[in-house]
Parts: C-alpha cells; sequence; structure tokens
C-alpha cells in the first residue's frame, strides 16, 4: 500500500476565527458560523468575495449556500461535506488543500458551529434512535436494547480492556485531564480558564460509564471555529504568517465502525489512526521525533493515550508512562493540546485544535510552545478519522 | 426586561448564605395519632413507632417517632398546594427571580438528611434553614437551569439540634417536552421500555429467531465462515448465500462497562454491558445479568439466557456460566 500522496505543502492555512466558547451562546447555530467564518477572513484579510469553496461536517446544521449567501459571498466552486462526526474535523482542511491543490478552488472556508450544549447534547447517545429500519440505525439496534447507547459506553469498552492489556489504571487516564485542565487555566478563552484541577479531583468525580468518569469525558460546548485555506504561494502574500499543511490523511480500516468497532481480534488500538499517521509521516518526509507539539484530540481520555501510541511518540501500551513522565505538559518533549483542548477549552468537533495549532506554529499561542515547528492535529477517535501535519513557513 | 447573564449570576449570589426568614415552627407537638398515620402510609410495621408495650421493653423505653419523619413536623400542610397563600421568604424571593427570567421549572433532585437522635412524643420541632450553594449554569435533560441548595437545622423547643436535612432542586427553562408516553389500554401512561432494534432485510430473520429463543449465527453459504453482527454478503468470497447455526450461548467476557450516566427510561441503571466471545468465535454486545456488577470481569464465563425484558420484547442475555 502507498502511504505518500502529493499534497505535500501545496496549501496553507491563512486565517482562522472563533466566537467565544460557552454552555449557550444565546444566538442561532448559523450566527455562529457566520461569526467564526467572517472573523478568519478577516484575520486572512481576504474578502467575502474571494471565498470559492466552503467545507464543513455532514453534522454540521449551516448548508455552506446558506454560509455564503448570508456572507454576501460570490460564486461557490467547491462545495463539501464529511461524514463521521469529529473524525470530519482535519478532513475539511484535507478536502480544501485537494480543491487547492488541483485548482478546483482558490480560498477555502472550513468551518464547524454549533450549539452542541444548548440544542443537541452528544454526550445523551442515540436516546432519540429513529425507529425506520436504516443500515444505520439496524446498526445502532446491535447496542441501543442493551443500554449501551452514549459514545462514552462505547470508548468505556476499548478502554477497559486496555486497561486490562497494559496496566493503565484510572489516574492514568486522569491525568490527561489534569494536564489539559492545566494548559486552559492560563488560556483566557478556554471555558475552564483559571480551573485547574488536581488527579484527586478526578478520582473523586463520579462514574459516568465505568471505568470512565465525569473528568475522563470532554466538556459540551457552543460556539464556532473557521480555518481559510488556499495555495502555499499565495499565501505568502497574505497578511499573517502562513501555516503549511504539509500532508493531510484521512483513515478507515477493515472492520471499523462508527464508535463500535468491538469485532476487530485487537480492540485495544486505533488502527484508522495508525493509517493516517503512516500517511503524514510519508507524505510530510518527517517522523515523529521532528514533531514539537501536537494537538490529539480529546473527547474521552483513553483514546488520547491510544492515539500517541499509533503516532509513535512512545511504543505500544508506554503512553500511560509517558504522560505521567510528563512529557504531554508544558516544557515536556510534546506538549499536546496547549489550548486546552476539548477537556479544557472547548468542544467544537476538533476545529478548535487546528486553530490552535495555527497560532502555535505562527508563534503566537497563549501557551506558546518554544520552537514549535510542526505539529500532528488529529481529528474525531474510535470512528473513521482523519489528521494534519501542520508546518510553521519561513 | 433585559438582564445580562454577569448581572442575574451576581444578583442570585446575593441570596447565597441568607436565611430564608424566621425558623419554621410545628403546628403539632410531636404526637403518636401522626406516628401512626405515617406508620400506616408508609408500611412501617415496628412496634416502637406505635405499640406502647412493645416500645417500652425496647431501648427506647417509649413510643418514639421514626427518624424519617423530621420534615414532616414542619410541614405546612394544606397550605402548600397554593403557592400564593404563601408568605413571601428568601427562598421564594430567589425563585421569582428565576422565575422573572423564564427558569420557571423547578424540580427536587436530591435529599440528604442526618438525624441525632429519635425524637418522643410531647417534643415542639422548628427547622432554620439557610440557602447554602447555588450552582454554576448546567444543562440537564429536562433544560438549561441551576441547582439550589439549601440547609434546614432542625432543633426542639429547647434549642437542642435534633437533625438536619440538605435539600436540592433545579430551577430550569424547561425545554421542548417530549412527546407524551403512550398511554396504555387503560388510559395510564406505558412505562418507559428500552429502544427495539429495527429490523431490516439483513437482521429481521435473527431477532426473529431470538423471539423463538434462539441464538443463531450466520454462516456463510459458501465458504462456512461464521459472522455477527448478520450482513447481506460474505467478506471472504463475495457470496451472498447464507445459512446459520445456533449458538452453544457459552462465551468468555472480552470487555464490559457499567452504565451509570445519563439516566435512560427503561433500562435501570446502573447494569453491565459486555462485549462477549462466543465459544463459536464470533462476538456478541449484551448485558451480564444474574449476579453482582462488581463480581463481572474480564475472562468471565458466562452463558446465555434468552428472557424478555419488558411485555414485548426478548433479548439475548448471559449469566454466569454454571
Amino acid at each position: 500500500m502507498r502511504y505518500e500522496n502529493d499534497l505535500r505543502d501545496r496549501a496553507a492555512i491563512v486565517g482562522i476565527g472563533a466566537t467565544e466558547f460557552s454552555k449557550d451562546s444565546g444566538r442561532s447555530e448559523l450566527q455562529l458560523a457566520l461569526e467564526c467564518v467572517s472573523a478568519a477572513l478577516e484575520d486572512a484579510g481576504l474578502e467575502h468575495s474571494d471565498v470559492d469553496g466552503m467545507v464543513t461536517f455532514t453534522m454540521d446544521n449551516n448548508p455552506a449556500v446558506e454560509v455564503n449567501r448570508f456572507l454576501g459571498g460570490g460564486h461557490l466552486t467547491f462545495f463539501s461535506r464529511i461524514h463521521y462526526g469529529g473524525g470530519a474535523a482535519c478532513a475539511t482542511v484535507q478536502q480544501a488543500a485537494m480543491a487547492v491543490a488541483t485548482g478546483v478552488a482558490d480560498t477555502v472556508v472550513c468551518y464547524r458551529a454549533m450549539n452542541e450544549r444548548s440544542l443537541n447534547r452528544f454526550g445523551t447517545g442515540i436516546q432519540d434512535m429513529q425507529p425506520e429500519p436504516t443500515t444505520a440505525s439496524a446498526h445502532f439496534g446491535w447496542y441501543a436494547p442493551y443500554g449501551l447507547l452514549t459514545p462514552a459506553s462505547w470508548v468505556a469498552m476499548v478502554a477497559r480492556r486496555y486497561m486490562v492489556e497494559f496496566g493503565a489504571t484510572s489516574e492514568d487516564f486522569g491525568r490527561v485531564t489534569v494536564a489539559a485542565r492545566r494548559f486552559a487555566a492560563t488560556n483566557p478563552k478556554a471555558y475552564f480558564f483559571d480551573k485547574p484541577i488536581t488527579l484527586d479531583d478526578h478520582q473523586r468525580s463520579r462514574f459516568i460509564v465505568e471505568p470512565l468518569r465525569l473528568l475522563d469525558c470532554c466538556m459540551e460546548s457552543d460556539g464556532g471555529v473557521a480555518v481559510v485555506v488556499t495555495s502555499l504561494e499565495r499565501a505568502r502574500n497574505l497578511r499573517c504568517r502562513p501555516v503549511r499543511i504539509c500532508a493531510a490523511a484521512q483513515g478507515a480500516t477493515n472492520e471499523q465502525q462508527m464508535m463500535t468497532g468491538f469485532y476487530a481480534d485487537d480492540i485495544t488500538g486505533l488502527p484508522e489512526m495508525g493509517l493516517v499517521a503512516k500517511q503524514l509521516y510519508a507524505t510530510a518526509g518527517i517522523g515523529p521525533e521532528d514533531v514539537q507539539a501536537a494537538i490529539i484530540y480529546d473527547h474521552f481520555t483513553p483514546f488520547v493515550l491510544a492515539q500517541l501510541e499509533e503516532f509513535g511518540f512512545c511504543g505500544r501500551g508506554e503512553a500511560k508512562d509517558f504522560v505521567k513522565d510528563g512529557h504531554i505538559d508544558s516544557g515536556g518533549s510534546l506538549p499536546i493540546n496547549p489550548h486546552g483542548g476539548q477537556l479544557g477549552e472547548a468542544y467544537i468537533h476538533g476545529m478548535n485544535g487546528i486553530a490552535e495549532a495555527v497560532r502555535q506554529l505562527r508563534g503566537k499561542a497563549v501557551n506558546q510552545v518554544d520552537g514549535a515547528e510542526h505539529m500532528v492535529v488529529t481529528a474525531g477517535t474510535g470512528v473513521p478519522t482523519s489528521a494534519l501535519l501542520l508546518g510553521a513557513d519561513g | 426586561m433585559a438582564t445580562s447573564k454577569e448581572e442575574f449570576e451576581a444578583r442570585l449570589q446575593e441570596f447565597v448564605g441568607l436565611e430564608i426568614g424566621a425558623p419554621e415552627v410545628g403546628a403539632d407537638l410531636v404526637n403518636e395519632p401522626m406516628i401512626r398515620h405515617w406508620c400506616e402510609v408508609m408500611e412501617d410495621r415496628n412496634p416502637v413507632y406505635t405499640d406502647p408495650a412493645a416500645a417500652k421493653d425496647s431501648v427506647h423505653g417509649g413510643i418514639v417517632a421514626p427518624p424519617t419523619m423530621l420534615q414532616t413536623w414542619i410541614l405546612d400542610g394544606f397550605d402548600m398546594a397554593t403557592p400564593e397563600k404563601q408568605p413571601m421568604n428568601k427562598q421564594r424571593e430567589l425563585h421569582a427571580v428565576f422565575n422573572e427570567q423564564g427558569y420557571t421549572g423547578v424540580v427536587a433532585t436530591n435529599c440528604d438528611q442526618s438525624y441525632d437522635r429519635y425524637l418522643t412524643p410531647g417534643e415542639q420541632v422548628s427547622g432554620t434553614t439557610v440557602i447554602e450553594t447555588i450552582s454554576e449554569e448546567k444543562a440537564t435533560a429536562i433544560g438549561i437551569g441551576y441547582f439550589i441548595e439549601t440547609r434546614t437545622t432542625f432543633r426542639n423547643q429547647d434549642g437542642e439540634q435534633v437533625g438536619w436535612m440538605v435539600f436540592r432542586v433545579l430551577k430550569f427553562k424547561p425545554s421542548a417536552q417530549p412527546a407524551a408516553a403512550p398511554a396504555g389500554d387503560d388510559g395510564a401512561p406505558a412505562a418507559p421500555v428500552r429502544l427495539r432494534a429495527p429490523r431490516t432485510h439483513d437482521n429481521g430473520w435473527w431477532w426473529n429467531k431470538i423471539d423463538e429463543g434462539e441464538l443463531h449465527i450466520q454462516k456463510c453459504g459458501e465458504c462456512g465462515v461464521l459472522r455477527h453482527p448478520p450482513r447481506p454478503m460474505c467478506g471472504e468470497c463475495r457470496s451472498i448465500e447464507w445459512t446459520s447455526i445456533i449458538s452453544t450461548g457459552k462465551g468468555v467476557i472480552n470487555s464490559y462497562v457499567i452504565m451509570h450516566h445519563p439516566p435512560i427510561p427503561g433500562y435501570g441503571f446502573p447494569i453491565a454491558c459486555a462485549l462477549i466471545d462466543l465459544e463459536e468465535g464470533t462476538r456478541i454486545i449484551s448485558n451480564v445479568v444474574g449476579c453482582d456488577l462488581d463480581e463481572v470481569h474480564i475472562g468471565m464465563k458466562v452463558s446465555l439466557s434468552i428472557e424478555n425484558v419488558d411485555d414485548e420484547m426478548k433479548l439475548p442475555l448471559f449469566k454466569p456460566a454454571q
């Protein structure tokens, strides 16, 4: 199988924009989308009429044509939506880069805007599953009658096995949250700004689905984030220091399912993320040793450990020690989620992590990682997924 | 009236630490008829509450009141049903502040009580209530709101503390209510039931076999490979021909979880969900029943028990193997 592709350094991220992050935005998802897209274009120094491409998630409720229309934009030559929940996050940028690289579009906006907390909480799972016999509902029919019907429950099933296989403990999961909340505490944009926690706080938090505690689960948020992608050549003439898209990839493997991949021989890994990692490293021509910081999708703590392993930042089963030894903290060998992640800043389906990587690689992040030249950014885990390898320019 | 969230929350915090008003004094002294009524309703047959002779021989030396009656001694009686007739106090003022901002719903969520000793007939109970905490805004299944905790300290006529209670309510903005539960034949709301598995052309036969009391495993009609969940085509040989075998129902737990939150009607959380390696080599998700939750473990041997989980639905469940 060929892992290398032709996307290396063809496109760049030139603008980022976001709304505030809250539990109740008090306005429509459409307005959030317009606000964050507008802010991203402003950041890039581009006009609404420059936009000719738009990408979002299938789960986003704001159609590209509506966002474009209300922005007062012009003609679109590329519009696309990506499936599989948070697994879509980095793939929005991948598709934008592909469109730019092939000349299908010149300026592509990727956005995700949602009142996830105040309107449609994902944490409640598939309680409102439609009774019509479709492929999707029949699939969840293997789990729903038994009560296994929330994202936390599907992750917990894998986490329990991981604990037994590798000797990981609830405290090992908790250290991921403690690290994220430590970063969030010094990020004024984070929902949990100035609210660090201790490992004791984690251990005292109630069970959601054993072995997962409340503080193993990311928060639920309202908000919107957008990024602007154009060619690297053009990017160098724009307002901000460009962030190169060194590589971008999607991945789904044999026996892949949507959160319920319980049938592979070994359920403790994230093989789709391994597939994505191989493509990123092959395309960018670098390895994990060349990455100084990372945005690791953190909707649930156990999958942060598995991702560190799949990307080769540590060996299989060793992530618990990697985290315990402080590698992921400020000043460590691989600080992760310096914005606080989805455990600390906000849950915008992975898009706020992409924006943070851009700030880091511009050298303008609130918790700046010294010498950040290359960063890995990952999308939703346990689902068909995607990731980026981004690089500072110049 | 437009009030910013900051102003609103600042106003709420002004109530924290306040006594809601003068102590509420019980209209009646602790007395045997009220104790008897309460015990009848609660079906509490303990003779120390109602039988003078038995009570005299007990450690109490006479009739005592059930400790859990503590709050009833100071409740308002029928006036409680007409809140507009109630005198204003700080608690009602606080609720009015919430109501103005659309947090019109109220639901009691927790009550913790502690008893210092038994009460005896003739004592007069009074309660002093303080608004102890107001949470930050929380999103709940019934709407966005704030948890209010009050602490009531109960004393007797001599000022001696006899117990306390922490009572927690959620003041919330009612969200769009789900459709009413379907009514049964007698007009009463039907009890919530577990979600059904939709039956398609691909899986309907399998659920039909469960209804008949058999756990089947799909088998390729061409190459014979076993597979679960059922699907239309064999991933090994692309054949769309298939048959099935009946599972022995013997398996080993590969992994498991205990479901706690959010509570979902019809399931009775906490329950154990497990990924089970069947003897035949396929895997299935199910519940482990027939043992304590803390006995469930990876590697545990289990065996099938097809059971009715409600009036209409059968599920293949698993129990510890004998």
